[in-house]
């Protein structure tokens, strides 16, 4: 019999999307599906866990969890591994998230896989390198439980009508490993729909020359409406736009129905956040940009025409 | 303070990257540099150093050549490093390094251990808070801007939404992005010191550790090309670029 967990990060608005895709996908491996959630929204998130698959649903409400980092939830995660001994152990390749799991594979000394594209047994799973081009098949090996890192969007979420069980926990955290506190959150998004959620996302990269020029992105996404603006790493390394536009390995990973690269050239960091848009459009003065080879429309250009022609002909069209 | 940097000598991220009938990235015979990744630990170690006083100090593990990494720092301004080079690490996986890592920096007190937030060629992302585990210290990872005031750490570390401001106490390891600080440029003067600086060279049983330690938990066992997507249009601007995307949203529904 295969038991698999799911870390379900949680807050007080609910679970983490990606918490369902990975219910969803548990259920095709393991016999029994847990789920454990740490945090303030723990215990209410439970039905939609539940309805995703989770049969049980391992919750904390306490303050502590959401307070600081990593270290007060791999070692509950820990312990309550160690009283119930899963085979199995996902995480979304979140901040948060690979804190938690990079310090429990130190407590365990089990087997951690990042970067996990599909899981395709209780022991083994796939990713994928060089920019998207290959499927690298890995087998784990080593104590129990495997823990992998799965890339958020990997499976679509599916309810199956279950409902779980609310298995309260209330392992005691020790003080020294609550010293590391968030004392101040902010947030820098933007106006408009979010980049995870938008139905078209443009994206800058360093071909815009200026970070003045990201307006022209901002009107383009007011022409089209259900837009979002996002950006490659490069671009938000130098200050242009904050981190929370990024698109790629480090940051956000989108799947739209069309994404527009303006600027950007498609290294592999880049693009595994956003090859799962269905349709890509790529605009580059460079002719021999990677992007071109993902691109099913690729204009070569300079973005700083492209994009106002662009802009005028989607107001033409709406008359 | 003792700010010990974790860095990774990794195939020229600008390369073309390859694999070997053992399925192992190709890193032999492949030109190499410090992680670009890295640069902004290093950076970011040199300056709490410059502000506070203190001495930095680079860790790695990786084959012989990786020395050439170190010695970029060295020549950046750190002041000696270690280097952990084995036969039996060939293929070693992120909790094999983690192990051996932490066994390096451990040997001395540090106040700090700063690293890059993941490599560029393996980007697992975990290495450095396994360590922080390992060593029994507190971590903040995503870090944008480390500062330390009255011996605590004060950093602003990137969320999906924003950025969170997290203090933690020393010692500790941090994890730092692009945006913590731009690495400066070796000086003349700064490469022809770097050859003259401290790098001592250690094998697995210097630091108590067996090849049971580091056997690897991870197996690949297949590499396949992925589904090709359909080859799309690629145009010039002029023509009616314009029109092609608008087109292309509209048969996307998005206008």
């Amino acid at each position: 019999m295969t038991t698999v967990w799911v870390y379900a990060e949680v807050t007080p608005e609910g679970p983490s999307p990606s918490a369902l895709e990975l219910l969803t996908k548990a259920r095709s491996i393991g016999d029994e599906v847990a789920a454990v959630a740490l945090g303030p929204g723990a215990t209410a998130a439970a039905p939609a866990l539940g309805e995703h698959g989770a049969a049980r649903v391992y919750a904390s409400d306490e303050q502590v969890y959401a307070d600081t980092l990593g270290q007060p939830a791999a070692h509950t995660l820990h312990a309550l591994i160690r009283e119930h001994t899963p085979d199995l152990v996902l995480f979304s390749t979140s901040y948060d998230a690979r804190d938690v799991a990079g310090r429990l594979q130190a407590r365990l000394g089990s087997a951690l896989m990042s970067n996990v594209t599909d899981v395709t047994a209780a022991g083994s799973a796939q990713t994928q390198i060089f920019g998207g081009s290959r499927v690298v098949d890995v087998t784990l090996e080593g104590p129990a439980p495997r823990l992998l890192l799965v890339r958020p969007k990997s499976f679509p979420p599916e309810p199956n009508g279950g409902t779980a069980e609310v298995v309260p926990v209330d392992t005691p955290v020790p003080d020294e490993l609550t010293t590391v506190r968030r004392i101040e959150r902010h947030e820098e998004t933007a106006a408009g729909p979010r980049l995870e959620d938008a139905k078209v996302v443009i994206a800058g990269g360093r071909g815009l020359q200026d970070p003045s020029n990201f307006k022209l992105l901002d009107d383009l996404a007011a022409a089209i409406g259900d837009a979002a603006v996002g950006a490659s790493r490069a671009v938000v390394d130098a200050g242009w736009v904050p981190y929370s536009y990024q698109v790629g390995q480090t940051g956000k990973t989108v799947k739209p129905e069309v994404y527009i690269a303006v600027g950007i050239s498609g290294a592999t960091q880049h693009v595994v956040g956003m090859k799962g848009a269905k349709r890509i459009v790529a605009i580059n003065k460079d002719g021999d940009a990677p992007i071109f080879r993902l691109a099913d429309l690729g204009v070569v250009g300079d973005a700083l025409i492209v994009v106002p022609k662009v802009i005028e002909e989607i107001r033409a069209r709406r008359g | 303070m003792h700010v010990v940097v974790l860095v990774k000598y990794v195939p020229e991220p600008q390369g073309t990257p390859s694999l070997g009938d053992d399925l192992l990235l190709v890193r032999e015979g492949v030109d190499g540099a410090l992680d670009p990744g890295d640069e902004f630990a290093v950076e970011a170690s040199l300056q709490l150093v410059e502000a506070h006083g203190g001495e930095v100090t680079l860790v790695s593990m990786g084959p012989e050549v990786a020395t050439s990494a170190l010695r970029k720092g060295f020549s950046m301004g750190a002041g000696g490093g270690v280097l952990v080079t084995d036969p039996a690490l060939r293929g070693a996986d992120a909790l094999a390094t983690g192990r051996v890592l932490a066994a390096a920096v451990g040997r001395s007190p540090f106040d700090l251990v700063l690293a890059g937030v993941e490599s560029t060629d393996g980007s697992t992302g975990t290495l450095p808070m396994t360590v922080a585990e390992l060593l029994g210290v507190p971590s903040v990872t995503f870090a944008r801007k480390v500062e330390v005031e009255d011996g605590a750490l004060r950093v602003e570390r990137q969320t999906e939404a924003g950025y969170d401001v997290v203090t933690s106490p020393l010692p500790a390891l941090v994890t730092v992005t692009g945006s913590a600080a731009e690495p400066r440029y070796p000086t003349l003067k700064g490469i022809m010191a770097a050859k003259s600086k401290p790098l001592e060279q250690l094998a697995l049983a210097d630091l108590g550790l067996s090849e049971a330690d580091v056997a690897p938990t991870q197996r690949v066992t297949e590499v396949s090309e992925a589904p090709e997507k359909s080859a799309g249009v690629v145009i010039q601007a002029g023509d009616d670029a314009a029109s092609k995307i608008a087109e292309l949203l509209a048969e996307a529904k998005a206008i």
